[in-house]
């Protein structure tokens, strides 16, 4: 299986460990990403000053991942959602296209509209599928209570994204499960992760962002499933800043789920970069059972 | 005596304007101020080299010597065809600089029998020239001809190409002229070989000159006589071959002097030789005394820029050197536009067409901020919204050949603008994201006071601006749209689903009064007609963009994209407001 990778601004800046977790389980279950060094921003922070400019950024992505005659993997959430958002626009809108084609033609890149955007989720739970990724693993964790958390821009607007049922979204749960790890029954598991307002208003980033983990550790979760960067950095940098600020040791430490396949699938755990949270999670690994499951 | 007079004129020039600039390194600032005074930034910085050079991040140092100040690892990096292009360049005007401009200090003492017109000397010139010309020309067809998007071209960059080709060209004209030149040729003749310019030999050695050494005479014309030219090469083996390898081994010389050869005689007769020198002289030094104010100012500030980045510590953003670094980093740029090239913000670039979003523009900039410190009203909006629209991926740091370490520059420029004029709306957007997670450990009080102020701002802009119309916006480019389907607010009849399920909302206790309004009367407003009043509300600034609204919207009104385009309209005012 062969994908185009778009990686965005924040994963190689500041979330290297979610590519190189991600390319890891790809090797693994043999697919095939292609990097394209010319991909820019996904136009996701231009969308608050001019939606134009957003749709010019996105437009030149796809314009380039079509090239590839590959679909599009995105790891970032807000990118997918944003790359989704300005196809959706484009599609819908011939007039709107056509400028942003003119702005594109300086560069000789055209955007036809011929492209398929897939979350990196989505790629495994139905390209390769539940019941080859259950072949691939090796070893289980017991008595692990992971609260995945869904990611807003994926999930929604719905119609556009088409990323998951936005009432009761699953396919997350059904990636957690399969690594024996129980995946949480808790209500703010589609809300937001409150990184959208990081720099502009903290105190209200903070709120949201707490009021979910605090509901993902009364719900009884050991750790946060992401897969998105900014949920990442909110749950990971955000909150072990506020932490060390309150001297607060109740923390929930956040890990990328790249990392939490990997470890079932018998990666080691510095290819995952376990290590390099700020919030440390390497008591992930205890929660690996010894006995290798029988096929 | 003019020669001796013209150089240390010119070195003077460059030494007072080198130590000018080592002095701006340590005296100003352009990022966020730390209040050093330039003492005790003098001493930090002598601090620092001490430090380094007794610990083991020397041998860091020697390793960055080699590969990336010499073999310039960095630029092979990114472009194969550029390292091609600056290898020859510094190859050859290196081996120039030391085999021929300081031929007295260098070459003669190495080589106890060098000759400028002895091989390999005399060859060697020549193939340094053809390097430095070669480069040159990869570098006006990539700059002029290929000139890739987001390549940007200054007058500097144009003197930095045309002050070395002016030395280049000089140099094999005036090498040409003097084998074309018969004056030369007698004045040689006279004093080294002593025979007489009537001489039957020195007419024999002149007609084999001609022949082989590219020599013009009006006395010796083809076709020439086998006795003559036999006589001309006995003389020649005799008097001249010693100190002369033939003519043909400098080869970009020879072929000048054959192109020159039917105006050779003209050219002497008007002191073509002196003349040439004086230019190919006046060339150098005027390229030597202009290094501190030129582009060419790179040949020391970027070795510098590698090599204090191979040793310093990447995670500390913040110390004592950073103002003194940056400084010297804004001297290493070269404004080869690869940062340029690899811009996240490309394409915002290439739609707002402000020049300060690349980042080679952003540093050109800076370095006019630090001369005049002031910047008009226009100027400082136009550097900030290019400060500011970087979606901070690095990637310049990452490519960019001179090593600079852009990423620490922008957030410190940023802060330090912020600081100055903290009235910026572009603060409430989502690009603040990594301001957020404040790698700068800016104080709370800087921190804090420019989002306040935006917040302020951001609803007094509204207050004054004309009504605003929902879906209709034309600006001067005709390029800026509202998102269909526009309107869907008149869709509403009132059930409040969206404020009851926004996370913000429930965020507050009291919520009409912290956010102004919610995001059902957001959409009353714009219903009745009242844009002004819908976008004074705080509301849309503190929209977390989680659509949770406008999924669970019985009637499809399209809350949050709503919300997305009045932010865009306040940006828009504020925008058309500076211009």
């Amino acid at each position: 299986m062969n994908y185009t990778l778009f990686l965005g601004c924040n994963i190689p800046a500041r979330v290297p460990q979610y590519q190189d977790a991600a390319k890891a389980v790809c090797h693994k279950l043999g697919i095939d990403l292609t990097p394209i060094n010319e991909f820019m921003c996904c136009g996701y922070p231009m969308r608050n000053i001019d939606e134009f400019v957003f749709l010019v950024s996105a437009a030149r992505n796809l314009a380039l991942a079509e090239q590839q005659q590959k679909d599009l993997m995105v790891l970032c959430k807000c990118c997918y959602g944003s790359l989704k958002m300005a196809q959706f626009h484009l599609k819908e809108n011939q007039d709107i296209l056509e400028k942003v084609n003119i702005l594109l033609a300086k560069e000789n890149l055209i955007y036809k509209g011929n492209i398929i955007i897939k979350h990196f989720l989505t790629v495994l739970h139905e390209d390769i599928g539940l019941k080859k990724l259950k072949a691939k693993v090796k070893t289980k964790y017991k008595k692990l209570k992971i609260a995945a958390s869904v990611g807003c821009h994926a999930l929604r607007p719905a119609k556009i994204t088409q990323f998951d049922t936005p009432a009761v979204p699953t396919l997350f749960d059904d990636l957690v499960k399969l690594t024996g790890a129980k995946s949480i029954d808790w209500s703010k598991k589609s809300e937001c992760c409150g990184a959208p307002l990081l720099g502009i208003n903290d105190e209200l980033s903070q709120h949201i962002m707490e009021k979910k983990l605090s509901n993902a550790k009364e719900a009884g979760a050991d750790f946060i499933s992401v897969a998105c960067p900014y949920s990442f950095l909110q749950f990971d940098a955000f909150q072990s800043k506020i932490a060390k600020h309150r001297g607060d040791k109740e923390t929930l430490g956040a890990v990328l789920y790249p990392q939490l396949l990997g470890l079932v699938m018998g990666i080691d755990s510095s290819t995952l970069g376990i290590q390099s949270h700020q919030i440390n999670i390497a008591s992930l690994e205890s929660y690996l059972s010894d006995e290798t499951k029988n096929e | 005596m003019i020669f001796d007079i013209l150089f240390y004129s010119a070195l003077f020039i460059c030494t007072i304007g080198t130590f000018y600039k080592v002095v701006v390194w340590i005296k100003k600032s352009v990022g966020y101020e730390n209040h050093l005074l330039p003492s005790h930034r003098f001493s930090s910085l002598i601090k620092g080299l001490i430090s380094t050079i007794f610990s083991l991040r020397f041998i860091h140092l020697i390793q960055s010597l080699f590969i990336d100040v010499l073999f310039q690892k960095r630029i092979l990096k990114t472009s194969t065809l550029r390292w091609g292009m600056h290898l020859l360049i510094f190859i050859g005007f290196i081996g120039l600089v030391f085999m021929h401009a300081f031929d007295a200090v260098f070459t003669e003492k190495l080589f106890p029998y060098y000759y400028s017109t002895v091989n390999p000397f005399f060859f060697l010139r020549n193939l340094f020239g053809l390097m430095v010309l070669t480069g040159i020309g990869i570098a006006i067809y990539r700059r002029y001809y290929l000139k890739p998007a987001r390549i940007k071209n200054a007058p500097s960059d144009l003197f930095a190409i045309l002050i070395i080709l002016a030395i280049i060209v000089s140099g094999i004209l005036l090498e040409g002229l003097k084998m074309a030149s018969v004056s030369e040729f007698t004045v040689m003749v006279e004093d080294y070989a002593g025979l007489d310019y009537e001489d039957e030999d020195t007419l024999a050695l002149e007609t084999y000159w001609v022949k082989e050494y590219a020599l013009v005479s009006s006395r010796v014309k083809a076709p020439f006589g086998n006795q003559v030219l036999a006589l001309g090469l006995e003389v020649h083996e005799t008097n001249c071959m010693d100190c002369h390898s033939p003519n043909k081994s400098a080869f970009l010389g020879y072929a000048a002097a054959k192109l020159m050869s039917p105006f050779a005689i003209l050219l002497d007769k008007i002191n073509g030789v002196p003349i040439l020198y004086y230019v190919h002289i006046l060339a150098c030094f005027l390229g030597l005394a202009l290094v501190p104010f030129s582009k060419m100012f790179h040949m020391i500030s970027t070795p510098i820029s590698l090599l204090t980045n191979a040793v310093q510590n990447k995670d500390k953003l913040f110390n004592e050197n950073m103002m003194t670094k940056q400084l010297m980093e804004l001297d290493a740029c070269t404004h080869c536009s690869t940062c340029n090239l690899n811009c996240s913000a490309g394409m915002m670039y290439e739609s707002i067409k402000n020049d300060y979003i690349l980042p080679s523009e952003k540093i050109q900039m800076l370095k006019k901020v630090v001369s005049k410190d002031q910047l008009n009203e226009k100027e400082f909006k136009t550097l900030f919204q290019g400060l500011y629209i970087c979606t901070n991926c690095d990637r310049c740091t990452v490519v960019c050949p001179s090593g600079i370490d852009l990423k620490s520059l922008w957030l410190s420029v940023r802060e330090k603008l912020l600081a100055q004029s903290p009235d910026m709306p572009f603060i409430l957007s989502a690009f603040s994201f990594v301001r957020g997670l404040n790698p700068m450990n800016v104080k709370t009080r800087d921190y804090k006071a420019p989002i306040n102020k935006a917040f302020k701002t951001t609803t007094s802009v509204i207050n004054k601006t004309e009504p605003l119309t929902i879906g209709i916006r034309e600006n001067e480019t005709n390029f800026t749209i509202d998102l269909p389907p526009v309107n869907t607010f008149s869709h509403c009849f009132g059930c409040q689903n969206c404020s009851t399920i926004c996370p913000v909302v429930a965020s507050f206790e009291a919520p009409e009064e912290d956010l102004i309004m919610m995001p059902h009367q957001i959409m009353y407003s714009l219903g009745l007609g009242l844009v002004d009043m819908a976008k004074d509300s705080a509301m849309i600034w503190n929209c977390l963009s989680c659509y949770q609204c406008q999924e669970n919207c019985p009637q499809n009104v399209t809350v949050c994209d709503i919300l997305f385009q009045l932010k865009n309209k306040t940006f828009q005012n504020f925008q058309d407001k500076g211009q």
